[in-house]
């Protein structure tokens, strides 16, 4: 490109080109839009080194010095190679996302406060593909983190095996996508950034401790079970954990102690169900998230 | 020198679609929140090419009516109609053919000043061939181009003011919006921001549709409305409305202003005030006043000073207040407004 030919003779021309072509709606111009959303994200998480450190300090405390310090007690439980590390590896990694995505909204409130919501706002795009990028980036950069966490699997025992690396992160994917639509949910309707941290914040860790993150879900009391089952994250935590001990090698009476699957009633909820009920739940708040979106003062 | 030939090419051009269709029209335009009433009933029409300026007081309603214009607010009652399109029925169509630069910034701090554009250029959909020389033209316009990769945490306000300009400017609009473009800049700042503005009117063949509140500042345009409590109290251009004052100012310095007022009053039958340290009274024909002045006057006079009407005087004759003390009354009635909020609560 020469300098020249960007000056003021070829002003007139750029201006017509740009007004004949900047389209009408169509389904093109909003995918335009869905990857600019998204690419930001990308662009802003790689930026902020802090917050991708910062988010995996919680998960190595669990899973290490929570997951060490416990195996002594949960240890008579565990059958012959596997550590209690490994039985709560599936929960902690599912947690190594979960804070990553539901904050990757925050920064809806936080544009909002600075003003670049407006930027956004005012644009000749659907409100759905805003939210749709903005989720999909959310999605995209806690996956990406929960895949960091991935490397550490070998130090939980859990095996390197493709399948199982590929099955974890298409679940992790699948996770990181309703968390966030969640979040976008939230920060819709939450102007102020502080009331949004302190709101997300209360709610995850209940969802990570009634998720069975951390305990088996059979035998538990009537109260916590029905509790266990309410919580959405205990259907991508179950299908995570029954991933992992279907590639270990343990005898079956075990398997059956540690990773029952979710009962409903005694009925066992099968795996697509499980996986439907996260994804419909994503989809579906994210679709709340655009009807609020779409709201003019 | 190209710059020049741009300049007129563009004129040119503009003097050809002037004469049709204003680009903006609004009619019986409203806005409540609630018990407030923004916007009481407006109407008015700007023509393409021309730099229309809102002069009025905060809270006069200006953001508003800014607001419903680019489709980020719904008109209680009335008309708003945006190059040819209705804002309230064809957002996309008015959101296509329109710039904004709001009185925040609404920049991506953490983003490049070319990311920043590049997000903009995607959202408008522009061309993607033309993305690239028109961003270098917009940003060249505003002196920025060499400043393309760096973070826009690290300019300055006025900086991320002439960026926001440029980004505005990116899809090629028919009009642009600049609510309040040069509030919280220094003065310094503040004129070279008009003058980018003042460039570009003769770069691109676009309107330019403004709010203000510095008298000097809307100077700067071909018409002005003046706009005080929701309601147009004047529309003309800046000359027209001085020249309907009619009247000049005249300041004079004594050696004892409360008898000059009531002198004045006395022998002339002018009501005059206390302004800025002197006795200050509007008066037909200024120069031909001053004679009379020192002839009949009782009170020493130690100086005069005559001055043709400004906008503020324009201002002052059509509201009955200066637009500083409008806007302190302003502040204290957003003050009362609070107090019985937390009082309801």
């Amino acid at each position: 490109m020469t300098t020249e030919a960007a000056t003021a003779p070829g002003t007139d021309a750029l201006i017509d080109q740009i007004r004949v072509a900047v389209p009408a709606y169509g389904i093109r111009h909003d995918l335009r839009a869905i990857v600019i959303v998204w690419r930001r994200e990308l662009i802003r998480f790689r930026t902020d080194r802090l917050r991708a450190i910062t988010s995996l300090i919680q998960p190595v405390l669990f899973l290490f010095v929570l997951g060490t310090g416990l195996s002594s007690l949960a240890g008579r439980s565990m059958p012959p190679g596997v550590s209690f590390k490994t039985f709560i590896y599936p929960g902690v990694l599912a947690m190594s996302v979960l804070f990553t995505a539901i904050f990757s909204a925050a920064s809806i409130v936080w544009d909002r406060e600075f003003g670049f919501l407006r930027e956004i706002l005012v644009a000749p795009v659907s409100r759905a593909s805003i939210v749709i990028g903005k989720c999909l980036g959310g999605a995209t950069i806690a996956t990406f983190q929960g895949v960091v966490f991935l490397i550490l699997a070998g130090f939980a025992d859990v095996p390197y095996n493709p399948a199982l690396i590929v099955t974890l992160i298409g679940e992790l994917l699948l996770l990181s996508f309703t968390l966030t639509a969640f979040g976008v949910m939230m920060a819709a309707r939450i102007k102020q950034f502080q009331a949004f941290m302190a709101l997300t914040q209360m709610l995850v860790m209940p969802l990570f401790f009634l998720s069975g993150a951390l305990y088996p879900l059979a035998g538990l009391p009537a109260w916590l079970s029905v509790l266990t089952r309410i919580d959405p994250l205990t259907y991508i935590v179950g299908p995570m954990r029954d991933a992992v001990f279907s590639h270990l090698s343990i005898p079956a009476v075990f398997e059956q102690h540690l990773a029952p699957g979710i009962t409903w009633a005694g009925w066992l909820v099968p795996l697509w169900l499980s996986i439907g009920i996260v994804a419909i739940m994503g989809l579906g708040m994210m679709a709340v998230a655009i009807a609020e979106f779409r709201k003019t003062e | 020198m190209a710059l020049h030939l741009g300049a007129t090419s563009s004129a040119a051009v503009r003097a050809g679609i002037g004469a049709g269709q204003p680009v903006i029209s609004v009619a019986g335009l409203t806005k409540r929140y609630g018990e407030i009433e923004a916007v009481r009933g407006i109407d008015f029409e700007v023509a393409e090419g021309e730099t229309f300026g809102f002069l009025g007081p905060n809270g006069a309603g200006k953001t508003t009516t800014i607001k419903i214009l680019c489709t980020l607010a719904n008109a209680t009652s009335g008309r708003a109609s945006v190059a040819g399109h209705d804002a309230a029925s064809q957002r996309d169509a008015v959101r296509r053919n329109i710039g904004l630069v709001f009185q925040d910034t609404t920049l991506d701090t953490y983003l490049t000043a070319q990311q920043n554009l590049q997000f903009h250029a995607e959202l408008y959909g522009v061309p993607k061939a033309a993305v690239m020389p028109r961003m270098r033209q917009v940003m060249d316009m505003v002196g920025l181009w060499d400043r393309k990769d760096s973070l826009v945490s690290t300019f300055s306000g006025g900086m991320q003011r002439r960026l926001e300009i440029a980004r505005g400017l990116l899809h090629a609009p028919r009009v642009l919006f600049l609510d309040e473009p040069t509030v919280g800049l220094d003065p310094q700042t503040r004129s070279s921001i008009w003058k980018y503005i003042n460039e570009l009117k003769g770069r691109e063949d676009i309107t330019i549709f403004l709010t203000t509140h510095y008298m000097d500042e809307a100077e700067n345009c071909d018409r002005i409305a003046i706009i005080d409590h929701g309601q147009i109290v004047a529309i003309d251009t800046p000359a027209a409305l001085k020249a309907s004052v009619g009247k000049d100012r005249v300041q004079i310095h004594t050696t004892d202003d409360p008898a000059a007022i009531a002198a004045l009053a006395e022998t002339f039958g002018i009501e005059a005030v206390t302004r800025e340290g002197a006795v200050t009274f509007s008066v037909a024909g200024g120069e031909q006043f001053v004679p009379r002045l020192f002839a009949e006057f009782s009170v020493p006079i130690r100086s005069v000073s005559v001055s043709r009407p400004s906008l503020d005087d324009v201002f002052m004759s059509y509201t009955g207040t200066t637009i500083r003390d409008a806007e302190a009354s302003g502040t204290d009635a957003m003050r009362q407004m609070a107090a019985r909020f937390r009082g309801r609560r």
